[in-house]
């Protein structure tokens, strides 16, 4: 049932394509890391399931009401959220061309990504020095796995931005860099939207258990 | 439906076991399709049936395979070549339709089947045509895999045997099934179907025996080294024969309690059969609850209070508690020594929450961390009731005392 | 984080020490002998005929997808050896140890042995064959001149060698895993497995794994992005179809592994609690998320042979494939059903009735759409003229073969009738049904058919239907006694047997292994031969079969630019098309090929990775830092090189293509 709209006669260039034009370097990067987003969605979707599986399990230990700092945690959020709007101004600058703006603005993005590391290990450090550590329950497991796990990628993410930002600065603005740039930014926006799941299920629904 | 099926299958069952046994001559008989159990029975002959049914898709498809390939070899030139051809709007619905009315059977099939041979469902009779009274109480034998044997615990006798299970003949007998260590499956072939036996965790299996004899049972999940030597006699017997064997775990000079359990729980292969009196009723509770050992917190106490918001900042202190893996016991090592580190750390739990904290919230009881339930024996009971309401609300069908989420 | 193992802990070498090697048991150091010995000649043989530079330039660093098939083909051919070694190791124990007798493996051996055939087969055989494949002839068939990504493609290959060398690395440095080739919890958490045997399970897994992933998405891309002009999505041969559901099926289910295997990591390196008995842990979320991985997995592997199985049926009947259309939805079916199965694997946790009930009728449901595909295979031979060439031959023989093992499959499916067969020799027999008559007599249908494309010559058909005649009765032979054993309560992964009325299937069973071992041989000889006279399998007219899709249209072996003038796509049967219209082929107005340049990033990265994976399966602490702070530098590095790519000069492809032109006059004036 294939359909066949085949032309009549066997002219060659019905069969071949003669004046070919090459496909541009790079074209299908944006589907590729497109996908490998979703795998890497995927990978946080299974933590958000241990965690929802084994979040109540907390081995007669402290729950999210005991340990979590909401007013710390909102700061957190403000950092990562405002680090996404200032590399969507960098993103901005790259369309105009305007290489110095971009690069302060992302300077700015990294300020605002380490902000939120900081805080985070901040966050970290603190509970483990009280005992809550990733190994009193399974609760604390699959919480600090699921933070963590978020936390790694900001910081690759930032690792990932200050080469760019090296890389512009040798190259300039080249196609390949604004396909890197675009690429990265579909990463950090990507860490947002994982981070705001993060918020709302491990610690806005974990204040309300 | 399971009125018709069985005698229906059972014929075509029968022939399919003689042809089989024909072919082996004097090796080992199919269990599967002769048990000596209603359950395996049943179950032995779904699987007929469900053959039966698959057959008469699959012996056309390989005849015509077969047919087809012959029929149109290269060589042949009398056959019809229709190169062009590819599509038959009648072929495609039968080749969609005949498949899936066969599934549709086997799906009603699996749905009726699944809920009247669910393993957590008292039997309703104990052979066709033999319905189960409504005041008989089956025989409730509590099974506990350990590394790498059973043990076998009747409290309503007040015995327990290790590899040696026996049961009276057409008696329903409800099997209470956990584990100690890791994984195994509890599974005698002549009775009925296997189910796994978890750590922490209780599942069930109804069953009966209808012919005497001598069988064996195992576990049907590799659970490490001991693991082909994980085998015990599962005899049917007749009430007498039964009571017997029961006087004669009684006359045991040894018996089963808290100590003797941590004893023979220890890894070992290749265990001789052996009876006990049961001196402790409340063992099998302990091993579900991974409390046997003292001092250890058991399982429903640390899920009711983890039901009720866990224990606070002050609950990090009894880690001890709540280690149940035997590490030692495998001749593993020790466990982690972090717990110590951590004891080590762990500062004053004024400090506990973060800077610009509320005050410490959902005070507890400390003295209620120490062996909760089983220490306390006029304690228990209150929480006992609680807390085993938990229990068996999950153990009902999902067998898992970590609790599900709200 | 202490060392938690008996073994005695270093700083410089962490678990690591001479116990480690396995000196006193004497199969291990006659297999290491062996290996040494031949690997010595090998490489003794490769310097000798000055081979290095060559292998570097033109294979290790290459990214041309067609050289990064044939690549992974030779992995999964080694590995396929190693892992049925391991099977006839299994057989032989289990037919000696019968009634008291202990055999000749030890638990510890025995339990290694199980484990490393189940993870060596999925992953080492059976992943690179597809994926071998899938490189090979993906490309080809959708007219394009690489995949989209041939850097990552590389790279891709070299993890999973990566993971593969540090999985043969166990054999002779430590241990594998004893745990069955899923590592159920709590076996597998370091309360009952504290030695290196799961950490290598585990790092062997997650190195391939992160190739097996990019591939993925790597094809995913190729097949959406790079097709021949007017070739739309229904329009795309069936092998290609099958693949790109086999690489969304792998893109979604793979990270899933990804996860799962980083927790229990995390439970064996840091002592957290996900799948403990202590802390709240949950080892039954572990079953549940590996199969929600493993159970797609098996059709990652099956169905690119299925679209393997229709070219070769569509061409070997000289006939279009019957029902094109609803062979796409088939498969499109089962990637989605693949997803909604996963329970099937554990009825016996006792999930309840309704449960298990759901899985087992969702799992019927799977076997319409395979059963379809059956009958389209089926009504393609009906009317045709069918040449029974060795490819055809696997094709008849898988159709009757899996068949059988659809039907066992079904059986299982039946939450009661699961209950008695569950985890018994029956299972097993299924599953190798499936996966021997599917996959393997797929792969083997598949190399016979797609070789003389790669290499210019045909198989020898003599040693091919040798082959052939050991392999599947002895498959038969194998695995009829083990669904009979299953039907007797037997249990499988059981290394001692008590009843020795079981003896007399036990020997059947090891002499099937061993006829199978003999087709194996035949297979190794037939390659060896047809190398030998190559000369005489000649085959230039690069359509060997009169085939039907445009991986024919090229030469063989293609050039490395596939084709000079990309192909017009106007129906399924391009290839046929333009061969049945005598369209001339192109031979001027050649123009440069933009083409990718070779790289030996791929092969570094995966080095260190395979470092950074010993040294933490051996907890050397210092040198996984280095080894992954080198990864990561590596990668970073890599990005700063922009130059990627050269143009083929349009004399060489004049040049290529007048000999092409050249070839073809001489087989017209032959003919």
């Amino acid at each position: 049932m294939s359909t066949t709209t085949i032309p009549e006669g066997n002219a060659q260039a019905d069969f071949y394509d003669l004046h070919e034009h090459e496909h541009p370097e790079g074209h299908s990067t944006m589907l590729g890391f497109w996908i490998y987003l979703m795998s890497d969605c995927l990978i946080f979707a299974i933590l958000f399931a241990c965690y929802a599986v084994l979040g109540g399990n907390y081995a007669a230990g402290p729950g999210p009401h005991d340990l979590f700092e909401l007013p710390l945690i909102a700061l957190n959020t403000a950092m990562l959220l405002f680090s996404s709007i200032t590399y969507g101004f960098a993103m901005l600058a790259m369309q105009r061309d305007k290489v110095a703006q971009m690069q302060i603005w992302l300077a700015i993005t990294g300020m605002f990504g380490l902000a939120f590391l900081s805080i985070e290990l901040y966050e970290f450090s603190h509970l483990i020095h009280i005992g809550a550590t990733p190994q009193r329950s399974a609760f604390l497991s699959s919480f600090f796995t699921l933070v963590g796990t978020h936390g790694l990628h900001v910081t690759f993410g930032s690792i990932w931005l200050v080469t760019l930002m090296v890389q512009v600065a040798r190259k300039g603005l080249i196609q390949a860099n604004k396909r890197r740039l675009m690429c990265l930014s579909l990463f950090w926006h990507f860490l947002d939207v994982i981070w705001i799941g993060v918020f709302t299920f491990v610690y806005l629904m974990g204040m309300l258990r | 439906m399971r009125q018709h099926l069985p005698s229906f299958s059972r014929l075509a069952g029968l022939s399919l076991v003689t042809a089989a046994a024909a072919l082996l001559g004097g090796c080992s008989k199919l269990i599967i399709f002769s048990p000596a159990g209603d359950v395996a029975q049943q179950q032995g002959d779904l699987v007929v049936a469900s053959v039966v049914l698959m057959l008469i898709i699959i012996i056309p498809v390989m005849a015509l395979t077969v047919f087809f390939a012959w029929k149109y070899r290269a060589s042949n030139k009398d056959a019809r070549y229709e190169p062009e051809w590819d599509h038959s709007t009648q072929l495609e619905l039968v080749i969609w339709a005949a498949p899936l009315l066969i599934i549709i059977c086997l799906g009603a099939l699996t749905w009726v089947s699944s809920h009247l041979l669910d393993p957590y469902r008292p039997l309703s009779r104990t052979a066709p045509g033999q319905a189960v009274a409504a005041d008989v109480k089956p025989l409730e034998v509590q099974v506990v895999a350990l590394d790498w044997k059973w043990l076998f615990i009747y409290p309503e006798q007040g015995i327990a045997t290790v590899n040696e299970f026996a049961a009276p003949m057409n008696r329903p007998v409800v099997f209470r099934i956990t584990g100690s260590s890791v994984m195994n499956s509890f599974y005698i072939p002549a009775m009925a179907g296997q189910i796994y036996a978890m750590p922490g965790m209780e599942t069930k299996l109804h069953a009966v025996f209808n012919k005497p004899g001598k069988f064996v049972g195992f576990s049907a999940n590799y659970s490490g080294a001991g693991f082909s030597d994980m085998r015990f006699a599962a005899d049917s017997m007749t009430d007498a024969q039964f009571d017997a064997w029961v006087a004669k775990a009684k006359a045991s000079k040894d018996t089963m309690d808290r100590k003797t359990y941590l004893q023979v729980e220890k890894p070992s292969e290749k265990v001789p059969a052996h009876l006990y009196t049961l001196s402790d009723p409340d063992l099998f509770d302990a091993i579900v609850n991974m409390c046997v050992e003292p001092g250890k917190m058991c399982m429903h106490e640390q899920m009711a209070i983890d039901q009720r918001g866990g224990m606070g900042v002050a609950g990090l202190k009894n880690s001890d508690q709540l280690f149940y893996d035997k590490t030692a016991a495998r001749g593993t090592g020790k466990p982690a020594d972090w717990n110590q580190k951590i004891s080590a750390l762990c500062i004053d739990p004024k400090q506990a929450n973060m800077p610009g904290d509320r005050p410490e919230s959902s005070p507890v009881a400390i003295d209620r961390l120490n062996g909760l339930g089983l220490t306390h024996k006029d304690d228990a009971a209150a929480s006992h009731a609680s807390s085993s309401a938990l229990l068996s609300a999950s153990a009902g069908n999902v067998p898992a005392p970590t609790r599900s989420n709200p | 984080m202490a060392p938690q193992s008996a073994l005695p802990y270093s700083p410089i070498f962490g678990r690591l020490s001479l116990e480690a090697i396995p000196y006193h048991e004497p199969i291990l150091v006659g297999t290491f002998c062996a290996v040494a010995l031949g690997g010595i000649a090998v490489l003794g043989l490769i310097t000798k005929f000055r081979l290095w530079g060559y292998l570097w330039k033109e294979w290790f660093t290459t990214v041309d997808h067609k050289r990064i098939g044939i690549m992974y083909m030779v992995l999964g051919l080694i590995m396929f050896l190693r892992g049925f070694a391991d099977a006839l190791m299994m057989r032989t124990q289990q037919a000696l140890a019968v009634g008291g007798s202990e055999g000749f493996l030890p638990a510890h051996h025995y339990d290694q042995v199980f484990t490393a055939h189940g993870v060596i087969m999925i992953f080492f055989v059976a992943m690179p064959f597809i994926t071998g494949f899938m490189n090979y002839v993906v490309p080809l068939q959708i007219g394009a001149r690489d995949v989209s990504f041939p850097f990552l493609n590389n790279f891709s290959f070299w993890m999973t060698t990566a993971g593969a060398v540090l999985c043969m690395a166990s054999l002779f440095i430590g241990e594998f895993a004893q745990t069955g080739w899923l590592a159920y919890p709590p076996l597998s958490g370091l309360a009952y497995s504290p030695n290196v045997g799961v950490d290598y399970y585990i790092w062997c897994l997650q190195i391939a794994g992160v190739g097996t992933t990019l591939s993925g998405i790597n094809l995913i891309v190729t097949i959406l992005k790079m097709r021949a002009p007017g070739m739309g999505l229904m329009k795309m041969p069936v092998f290609t179809w099958t693949s790109l559901c086999a690489n969304i099926l792998i893109v979604a289910s793979f990270p899933v592994l990804t996860a799962v295997l980083a927790l229990l990591s995390l439970d064996r390196y840091v002592h957290t609690d996900f799948f403990t008995n202590d802390f709240g842990g949950n080892a039954m979320m572990y079953v549940n998320l590996i199969w929600i991985w493993g159970h797609p997995e098996v059709y990652i592997l099956i169905l690119p042979l299925f679209g393997a199985f229709s070219e070769i049926t569509a061409t070997f009947s000289g006939k279009r494939l019957f029902g094109y259309t609803s062979m796409v939805y088939a498969t499109v079916c089962i990637t989605i059903l693949s997803y909604v199965v996963w329970l099937h694997h554990f009825f016996t946790m006792g999930s309840g009735a309704s449960v298990n009930s759901f899985f087992g009728i969702t799992t019927m449901v799977i076997s319409i759409p395979t059963g379809a595909k059956l009958f389209n295979w089926l009504f393609t031979m009906y009317r045709g003229r069918i040449r029974f060439e060795l490819p055809m031959m696997w094709t008849v023989a898988f159709m009757l073969t899996f068949t059988i093992g659809g039907m066992t499959g079904v059986m299982l499916a039946i939450p009661p009738a699961d209950f008695v067969l569950h985890n018994s020799l029956f299972l097993i027999a299924h599953f190798h049904n499936v996966i021997i008559g599917g996959v393997l007599f797929g792969s083997f249908a598949a190399i016979n058919f797609w070789w003389p494309k790669a290499f210019g010559f045909k198989l020898d058909k003599f040693w091919g239907k040798v082959s052939f005649w050991c392999w599947v009765p002895g498959f038969w032979l194998t695995f009829t006694p083990l669904y009979i054993l299953g039907f007797m309560g037997v249990t499988r992964r059981m290394r001692v047997f008590d009843d020795t009325g079981l003896h007399p299937l036990l020997i059947i069973s090891l002499i099937g292994a061993l006829t199978i071992a003999c087709g194996i041989g035949a297979m190794l000889v037939q390659f060896a031969v047809s190398i030998w006279k190559r000369d005489e399998l000649r085959e230039e007219s690069g359509d060997p079969w009169d085939a039907r899709t445009l991986e024919w249209a090229t030469s063989s072996p293609p050039p490395a630019y596939n084709f000079a003038f990309t192909p017009k796509v106007h129906s399924l049967d391009s290839w046929y098309e333009i061969k049945s219209r005598h369209v001339a082929r192109p031979t001027e107005g050649f123009k440069a090929i933009h083409m990718p340049k070779n790289t030996g990033t791929g092969i570094i990265l995966a080095g260190f990775s395979l470092v950074t994976g010993f040294a933490l399966v051996w907890h050397i602490w210092w040198l996984a830092i280095v080894g992954f702070v080198a990864i990561v530098a590596g990668a970073i590095y890599h990005t700063f090189n922009y130059k990627r790519d050269f143009y083929i000069p349009v004399e060489e492809v004049e040049a290529t293509e007048a000999e092409r032109t050249r070839q073809l006059a001489a087989i017209a004036a032959g003919a």
